[in-house]
């Protein structure tokens, strides 16, 4: 098994600098400053690898935005507001290995020609930010922070900032917004921040997962990270494994292994909880489409699902969904997929910012009509409508929040109409408050339903 | 009274600036708030808020606008120990309503309310990135991960004795006070 971001995380000692040397740390640092910038860019390109936060757009193609021509300081920002909801990856490697984190932090910051670099940590996490400010003391103290670092002309700040409990704040221009001070409002783009980010100066805002990977691939090469994974999908992935499963936790994985093996594979998932059976998969973060147990296991097309930014989108949203954040959500047979969505349209609706309408009305809308639904006051014609209000969200707000608002719905509407349909036609059943565990019973239903338009 | 921090925390607040660019003092306001609010009450009343908009030199309503946005911030009293038991998805999954339940329940309150020992306040909040550890809460600067009922009475019988259990927020060993300058000058 290939580990490269959570290589040495057996030995507790890593949390610290001695331990984390003994492992091989902040070699990358003393390569690259016998490096030019520009030429580490090319490395971080040739590697393919690509933003782990959730959007999987090229690291080194972002990097290569930054407008270097403009007599502004440029600033590197970490977006550690891990918050999407199934992801703890960031915080796990953060928590257990924070160095990994500063090293890729000065290696990116020196390719970048950042003199000052911030990591913003959720607000909750105070205790890993804690972590991080201990390990930032000690890079300081041996210098490989500060001025002239290792003796070279290259000097750097870094900065651990902490947020204050705010989802949207993940959003890259409202974090921005957060750590000036302000409340977590996504700006319109462009300006992009390659231009004008952090007080408007160039910025560029990777993941910590991103930003982790890059001293390795400074030390071995872009190549050889290329090497890793699956065509275009390279490299490791952290996948945080939650729900119904036998062994939760987070996985780094080479990418391209099945999703078939991933959930029941002793080494990973370990199989569904209590010997049920798998309904459905949330698997990269609750903003991705969810998709039954046979759309997930093998795409439409008959072929195995792996775990791939490509083969998870195999048949775009009518079949597929996305690698997201990795966020890997498992539920059996007893779960009810109406509550699920519920709760997940009342989180987005609880997050949004209210900037736009489409999304401060219409993540409210989506929430009532489930709720409605879910408690056995809906009609067929809310089904209708909840979709009809997610497509109204999608595409026409300032930021990502409202497709991710409206994705899970549009997508739990798709593959589980029928259970929709069982709430509305047998309120009844559906008020009992054990209807959640008897929820295998939709699976009957289904049947007969079907049977029923023959 | 009107609040105001003591001398050794101003100074620890001057190191805080310094890590922010020099015309950019306004980056310090959510950590200065977290530190408001540890400080004075658990909670950000509007002379608090006052208070920090003149430490920053900003207009009253850019904090109160900062304020209201961010969900940690608390803009009523609470009891003393605030349980913020998560809610979303995964932890959904997990039994987390019937732990919450349960929570409220034990204590004898409802959601945001203070119990009448002034003690507990619970809260349901947004995921904490602790999903492969459902159903799990925060209690002040920890979080408590895989709850049962039983983990649930020992933690509030404990608390209710006045046990400390190291979660109170302890400005001694906060993060927010490392100066980046004084580091890299040794």
């Amino acid at each position: 098994m290939v580990k490269l971001l959570l290589d040495g995380i057996e030995d507790p000692s890593i949390r610290y600098l001695n331990g984390y040397r003994a492992h091989g740390g902040y070699q990358s640092i003393e390569k690259a400053i016998t490096m030019s910038p520009l030429d580490i860019v090319e490395e971080v390109k040739k590697s393919g690898l690509r933003g782990r936060g959730g959007a999987g757009f090229s690291t080194g193609m972002k990097w290569s935005f930054l407008d270097r021509k403009s007599d502004k300081p440029r600033y590197l920002v970490c977006n550690a507001d891990e918050s999407e909801p199934g992801t703890f990856k960031d915080r796990y490697l953060m928590e257990k290995i924070p160095h990994r984190l500063i090293e890729g932090m000065i290696v990116s910051s020196y390719a970048l020609g950042v003199r000052h670099a911030f990591i913003y940590v959720r607000g909750e996490l105070i205790w890993v930010a804690k972590h991080l400010e201990h390990a930032v003391g000690e890079a300081y103290s041996a210098g490989y922070l500060g001025n002239h670092i290792l003796g070279s002309n290259f000097s750097l700040d870094l900065t651990i900032h902490v947020g204050a409990g705010a989802y949207i704040c993940g959003e890259e221009s409202a974090l921005l917004e957060s750590l000036e001070g302000k409340r977590g409002y996504p700006r319109i783009k462009p300006p992009f921040p390659a231009v004008s980010g952090l007080y408007g100066c160039p910025t560029v805002i990777n993941n910590v997962e991103s930003i982790a990977a890059v001293p390795w691939i400074v030390t071995h090469g872009g190549d050889a990270y290329s090497k890793i994974g699956v065509d275009k999908s390279t490299g490791t992935k952290l996948i945080s494994a939650s729900g119904h499963i036998n062994r939760p936790g987070v996985y780094e994985i080479e990418l391209g292994l099945p999703v078939e093996e991933f959930i029941y594979s002793e080494s990973y998932c370990g199989g569904i909880k209590n010997g049920r059976a798998l309904k459905a998969v949330i698997a990269g973060g609750s903003s991705v489409p969810i998709l039954p147990a046979e759309l997930i296991l093998k795409t439409a097309s008959g072929q195995p699902r792996l775990m791939t930014y490509e083969s998870l989108n195999d048949g775009g949203f009518t079949s597929g969904t996305m690698l997201g954040s990795g966020g890997f959500i498992v539920m059996d047979d007893t779960t009810c997929i109406v509550r699920n969505t519920w709760n997940l349209a009342r989180f987005y609706h609880h997050e949004s910012c209210g900037q736009c309408s489409p999304c401060r009305e219409g993540t409210g809308w989506m929430e009532k009509i489930l709720h409605r639904i879910e408690h056995g006051h809906g009609t067929q014609a809310d089904i209708d409508l909840l979709v009809d209000v997610s497509k109204k969200i999608e595409g026409n707000t300032i930021c990502a929040l409202g497709d991710a608002a409206a994705w899970p719905v549009a997508s739990a509407v798709r593959h589980f109409r029928h259970e929709f349909e069982f709430h509305v036609r047998h309120p009844d059943q559906v008020t009992a408050p054990n209807h959640v565990a008897n929820a295998a019973a939709y699976k009957y239903e289904e049947i007969t339903h079907a049977k029923n338009n023959d | 009274m009107n609040p105001t921090f003591s001398e050794s925390t101003l100074s620890k607040i001057n190191r805080l600036l310094s890590r922010y660019p020099a015309d950019k003092r306004k980056s310090a306001l959510l950590p200065l708030l977290h530190m408001a609010q540890a400080e004075f009450g658990g909670y950000l009343s509007p002379e608090t808020m006052d208070y920090v908009a003149q430490l920053l030199t900003l207009r009253p309503i850019e904090v109160y606008e900062v304020a209201s946005f961010y969900t940690m911030f608390h803009k009523q009293p609470t009891g003393k120990y605030v349980l913020e038991v998560c809610r979303t998805g995964p932890c959904a999954l997990n039994g987390a309503e019937s732990i919450i339940d349960y929570i409220t329940r034990k204590i004898g309150v409802t959601i945001n309310e203070i119990s009448s020992d002034g003690l507990f306040t619970v809260k349901e909040v947004e995921c904490l990135a602790s999903c492969g550890t459902a159903p799990m809460m925060q209690l002040g600067e920890r979080y408590i991960e895989n709850l049962t009922e039983q983990k649930i009475d020992d933690i509030i019988d404990r608390l209710k004795h006045g046990e400390r259990l190291d979660i109170e927020p302890n400005p001694e060993n906060s993060i927010l006070f490392r100066s980046c300058q004084g580091q890299s000058n040794g």
